[in-house]
């Protein structure tokens, strides 16, 4: 390196003239730009911005230049380094997006590959049918009441206004418990029908008394495609100042509607049940032919059997001696009660064709109905 | 009751073109459930027509008789001339009517007739039994007709077999509507036309020279009414349209007096009974049986009488169980034909008894004797006394009539005085039942449509009529009225409720068991919970564990399961085998329910009055009879909890998964949940876990004993658990929120041998007690036995996770709160550090 010269002419030193400045710009952005990955980018940029790279080793040149030229010549070498530094980083970033790209198309895997490793459980959909109604009661102020299944005879048939001779009492085929003696006069049966919780929940308080319960109740039935001795009713009973047989139709619309669905007839038939007077037997219609099926043997219907109605189940006003038996004034209080078979509207809200189903727990059956129904 | 269209439309005169489903419509929205409509003779076409046989030639050769026959259909055939016909049956003769069905007909089946060459000769149709009419079930060959009925007329028409049947099954309130008289009635009053009540009959009075009859009980029957036809012929037989109606009834047609009898009973539902006048000794008597008494009863059956039976007595003794079935000694004979002059011998004189008894003790005594007849589920339901005296002439007069007797002028009338009913009621009642407003007028009229006699303006005094014994208070009278306007015209509207307060604690813990079991992977089911002794021994269960100690059933389905669970384990084991057996290997599978658990003490539940409100003491003694019924939830896993996948290994379920479903459902209750080692059946005596609440047993969970499991056929290594929901729930629980610290974690790990016996619960508890406050969480991450941890020794390392509330940890702190918990597990279970 010579040392500063007053006479010293900086055109003169070679590496800082501007053709050579820019020209050692000009590659260094070139080969940048013909960097094909991150790789041949670091050793371009070692090339072109490292301590050997023409524009530093010219850079070392201004140091030795007379003061007045060195604002000329730093400016010159600044710019082209600037330029070449902005191309670096413009490139390495371009880079950059493309080795991220492709990582992620390497990583990418087959995502309609079936993952069973968390198993799945379901609950009943007996049960969540039994919820499902509950809470459209609980929703119109109800209360959920439950009773025991082996009950007494005097709330399963007595206080139902079902005395001991009457022929309803024959109707229903009744499992009675064995009596200490060995008899059947235990005064204890496995309840026949969700009712005597109806009786329980009035003994258990004043009105007004809105309450829902669902349960299992139990006949003497073989088990086949639509019957089994074990099954599940849901009973709903009002009772208030002014309740009428009006309430009970309103009530179990509202039911229908959120149970099954809007826009479909109900048919009530007249009916005997002892411990409601009147009494009704509610029908709906087919919600899956809407009658089209009845009296056409070409459209035949599985899910009312070609009837057109499908039975709901029972209900009525509460009869007064029912009242009196619980304790309530019948003067002042009136009610409505239905019940309604729980086996039956699964059947026919999701086209469940055989009862056994619902009873053997093949774990197949029930999966599909999943937490809710 | 089955009801023929046309029969019915004698009483009432229905529009022309109503079908059997229109009126079963209308008659269904008046409160009778018509359970189908069958077309009777649907299925069959004509030509059917009357055939006079000409000629007969016995073929022989073959298998079984073969009759060639010419036969004189008339003009049926459009020829005139003879019908050649071969058929099998042998029970006719030369110069019978029969019935023909000529080529082009269809008998049911359907069986398409044609001519047809068989046995070398041409058939051109066939000669018909009532079987293949679809009569009956008759198998005595061919149907022969009574001579008058001239060759070619039309047997469809002849006989009646094409009409429609409504079968409706009656409630027991409505025992009229077992009659053609309460059908037609309420069809009457559906379509609004009037009434030929068949019971309106010009009857003579009673005097005092008919049969004797002496009724010693008149509570029990309050009517007796008494008849005698002599002179009948006893080998008249039922002319076809009595027994076409039988039939389509659902009636078997037997011999002419008891088809009349059977016949009537349908038209006015009045049972009645026929004796053979010179079978019975002496006058009849009504009474109660004595000690010792037997009869033998219409069906053969020999019967020992109680003292609560009603009979029907002569001097012989009972000759009848009243309104439930006759005796045998004095039945109507069966005739006997002279071979010689086709003449019969047998009954001739003829007693008809037209009685009303007393509902429950007729009830009773079907039930007793195990009997119910047509008659006696009449009576229970109630039958209309007044009809008796109308019956019994309608039987006297067919049997006159068809079978040519001479009604003798005698009529007994035992009648027991009856006091008046009057109900009175508010005229607006049935308003205020029904939320509609019908008026006074239109209650009064419905009243008397259903026969009432209605007095009054605001109150109405109402006698029902004698056929609705079922009408005793205002409420029955108001229904009549709602029913009959029309249930589907009474406005729905919702009531008023007072504001709700949702779902109990105890209701939304129950729900929270099911969804955290199936969130975890379990599948509910529902099983029976009949079991019996084989269901005991099969888990092992000590002679005297207290779970073989059952509520049993008087009546159960099957005589091997009669007691009722007290552990849920049977049926879930059932479930989880009848699974395995369809191919469904990997099980995790829950039920919830109740089990019953008899009183220490059992006692008999007290039937209380039912005319007011028992007290409390009372509820509280029939409540103390019920048995316990807790309610419980058990789980049972078989094949892979953790399935194996493209993924890796799975995990088998085993003892720990059903020790995990506990503590998954005690979570759900917000309790803790202790487990400890113990031995209980039907559980592995080594891997069983006692479940605890605070001291409290809870249940048990773990692999169930190898017997056990080869016992019920069960996979190996099947596991399970049984809890008590209701020990585990705690109304009014509440979480309290705990301080989540923002400082950073000191995480320390620790490994210490023990004794292989140590239960690494009392390890942990140990060192949570030592390592204090500071002590966020605790893992067990590794357990080993073998060389490593040293001969009868096993190794259990744990992460314990220190945190302040209020500053950083140092170092120091977290070493000594380390230190205090091994310290104190060294201290009570013997465990020193590893590799110390
Ligand atoms: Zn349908």
């Amino acid at each position: 390196m010579s040392a500063p010269n007053k006479s010293y002419d900086p055109v003169e030193v070679e590496a800082l003239k501007p053709e050579v400045v820019e020209q050692a710009r000009d590659e260094a952005i070139a080969a940048f730009a013909a960097a094909a990955d991150l790789d041949e980018l670091k050793q371009a940029k070692v090339a072109h911005t490292g301590d050997r790279s023409p524009l530093s080793l010219a850079n070392r040149e201004i140091g030795a230049l007379p003061p007045q030229a060195k604002a000329a010549a730093g400016k010159l070498i600044g710019q082209a380094r600037g330029a070449v530094n902005q191309a670096l980083a413009k490139r390495q970033v371009e880079l950059e997006a493309e080795r991220d790209a492709r990582v992620l198309v390497e990583e990418a895997v087959d995502v309609t590959l079936p993952y069973g490793r968390v198993p799945r459980g379901a609950r009943h959909p007996l049960t969540t049918l039994a919820e499902r109604i509950e809470d459209t009661f609980v929703a119109m102020g109800y209360q959920v009441a439950s009773g025991p299944e082996v009950e007494a005879e005097w709330l399963n048939f007595d206080a139902l206004n079902l005395h001991a001779d009457h022929p309803a009492r024959s109707m229903q085929d009744t499992f009675f418990v064995e009596a200490p003696d060995g008899t059947a006069d235990s005064g204890m049966v496995l309840r026949t029908q969700t009712s005597p919780v109806q009786i329980r929940a009035m003994l258990a308080g004043e009105p007004p008394l809105y309450a829902v319960s669902p349960g299992r109740v139990y006949r003497t039935d073989e088990l086949d495609a639509t019957h089994t001795p074990v099954f599940r009713q849901v009973e709903a009973i009002a009772v208030d100042e002014g309740i009428t047989f009006g309430h009970l139709k309103g009530t179990i619309e509202v039911l229908v509607e959120k149970l099954i669905g809007g826009g479909l007839e109900l048919r009530w038939r007249p009916s005997y049940f002892p411990f409601t007077e009147p009494s009704a037997e509610i029908d709906l219609q087919c919600f899956v032919c809407r009658g089209a099926s009845v009296g056409n043997p070409d459209r035949p219907c599985r899910t009312c059997s070609s009837e057109g109605w499908i039975e709901l189940g029972g209900c009525g006003v509460v009869n007064p001696r029912v009242l009196v038996a619980a304790g309530i004034d019948p003067g002042r209080y009136s009610g409505f009660a239905f019940g309604l078979g729980l086996e039956r509207i699964l059947m026919n809200r999701h086209n469940v064709a055989d009862m056994r189903d619902m009873v053997e727990g093949d774990v197949r059956f029930t999966l599909p109905f999943g937490m809710e129904i | 009751m089955r009801v023929p269209l046309s029969w019915l439309r004698e009483y009432v005169d229905l529009p022309a073109g109503e079908t059997g489903r229109d009126v079963a419509a209308r008659l269904v929205r008046a409160g009778l459930e018509v359970e189908t409509v069958e077309q009777v003779g649907a299925d069959i076409k004509g030509p059917l027509v009357v055939g006079e046989v000409l000629s007969i030639e016995e073929l022989t050769g073959f298998k079984k008789p073969i009759r060639h026959c010419f036969v004189n259909v008339g003009t049926a055939n459009g020829t005139g001339e003879p019908q050649e016909i071969v058929c099998g049956a042998t029970n006719f003769q030369v110069g019978d009517k029969v019935v023909v069905i000529l080529p082009g007909g269809v008998l049911p089946g359907p069986f398409p007739i044609s001519a047809r060459q068989t046995y070398g000769h041409t058939s051109a149709g066939m000669i018909c039994s009532a079987r293949e009419l679809g009569m009956g079930d008759d198998h005595n060959g061919i149907i022969v007709l009574p001579p008058e009925y001239e060759a070619g007329t039309d047997a469809l028409e002849l006989l009646q077999l094409v009409d429609e049947v409504l079968d409706i099954a009656v409630t027991p309130d409505r025992g009229y509507c077992l009659s053609m008289r309460g059908v037609a009635r309420e069809a009457a009053a559906a379509y609004g036309l009037p009434l030929a009540d068949p019971a309106l009959l010009d009857v003579p009075p009673a005097n005092s020279y008919g049969y004797p009859v002496k009724v010693a009980d008149p509570v029990g029957c309050d009517r007796f009414v008494a008849r005698t036809v002599t002179g009948v012929d006893p080998g008249a037989k039922s002319p076809i349209w009595l027994q076409r109606r039988l039939q389509k009834a659902g009636i078997r047609p037997i011999s002419l007096a008891v088809d009349i009898t059977n016949y009537v009973m349908l038209e006015v539902g009045q049972p009645l009974h026929a004796y053979d006048r010179n079978r019975v000794d002496g006058p009849i008597q009504v009474r109660r049986a004595v000690g010792g008494e037997e009869l033998t009863t219409l069906d053969g059956v020999r019967r020992e009488l109680s003292a609560e039976d009603l009979l029907i007595c002569d001097d012989s003794g009972p000759i009848g169980l009243a309104g439930v079935m006759g005796g045998a000694t004095t039945e109507i004979l069966d005739p006997v034909f002279d071979a010689r002059t086709g003449l019969a011998s047998g009954t001739t004189d003829i007693i008809i008894e037209a009685a009303h008894f007393e509902p429950v003790a007729i009830a009773r005594a079907a039930k007793r004797h195990k009997l119910p007849s047509e008659a006696s589920k009449r009576f229970e339901r109630g039958v209309d006394p007044e009809a008796a005296r109308a019956a019994a002439q309608r039987a006297v007069d067919l049997l006159v009539l068809i079978a040519g007797g001479t009604a003798e002028a005698g009529v007994t009338d035992i009648a027991a005085p009856h006091p008046v009913r009057t109900i009175p009621i508010d005229a607006d009642l049935p308003d205020r039942v029904a939320g509609a407003e019908y008026g006074r007028e239109t209650v009064t009229r419905r009243l008397q449509e259903v026969g009432c006699t209605v007095v009054g303006t605001d109150v109405l005094e109402v006698t029902p009529p004698s056929w609705r014994p079922d009408l005793t208070d205002p409420y029955d009278l108001a229904e009549e009225v709602i029913r009959l306007e029309g249930y589907d015209n009474v406005p729905a509207r919702m009531p008023v409720t007072p504001p709700g307060r949702g779902l109990s604690e105890a209701q939304r813990f129950h729900r929270r068991v099911g969804v955290a079991l199936a969130g975890a992977g379990y599948v509910e089911i529902n099983a029976y919970p009949f079991v019996g002794e084989a269901a005991f021994d099969a888990l092992g269960l000590d002679a005297d564990d207290a779970r073989r100690r059952t509520v049993k059933l008087v009546n159960p389905l099957n005589d091997a399961e009669p007691a009722l669970r007290t552990t849920l384990l049977p049926g879930l084991l059932g479930a989880l085998r009848r699974n395995v057996g369809r191919g469904n290997t990997d099980l995790a599978l829950f039920e919830t329910g109740t089990v019953f658990l008899p009183k220490a003490e059992p006692k008999v539940a007290p039937r209380l009055p039912v005319d007011r409100r028992p007290t409390e003491e009372q509820l509280a003694e029939l409540n103390a009879a019920l048995p316990d019924q807790p309610r419980r939830v058990a789980v049972a896993l078989t094949g892979e909890r953790l399935p194996s996948g493209w993924w890796g290994k799975g995990a088998p379920s085993g003892w720990a998964d059903a020790v995990e479903a506990a503590r998954v459902v005690a979570a759900a209750a917000g309790v803790e949940l202790t487990v400890r080692q113990a031995q209980h059946a039907p559980w592995h005596p080594g891997r069983c876990a006692e479940l605890l609440v605070g001291e409290e047993v809870v249940g048990h969970a773990g692999e169930l004993h190898p017997r056990v499991v080869k016992a019920l056929h069960l996979p190996e290594r099947t596991s399970a658990m049984e809890l008590d929901l209701d020990l585990l729930f705690e109304d009014g629980r509440r979480v309290s929120g705990p301080p989540v610290s923002a400082y950073p974690v000191a995480t320390q790990d620790v490994a210490l041998i023990v004794d292989a016996g140590v239960h690494a619960a009392d390890v942990e508890a140990a060192l949570r007690e030592g390592a204090g406050e500071l002590l966020e969480s605790l893992r067990l991450f590794d357990v080993f036995t073998g060389e490593q941890a040293g001969a009868g020794k096993k190794s259990l390392a744990y992460t314990l996770r220190f945190r302040a509330t209020d500053r950083t940890l140092t170092a120091d702190e977290a070493s000594a709160a380390r230190a205090s918990a091994v310290a104190v597990a060294g201290e009570r279970t013997g465990a020193v550090l590893r590799g110390a």
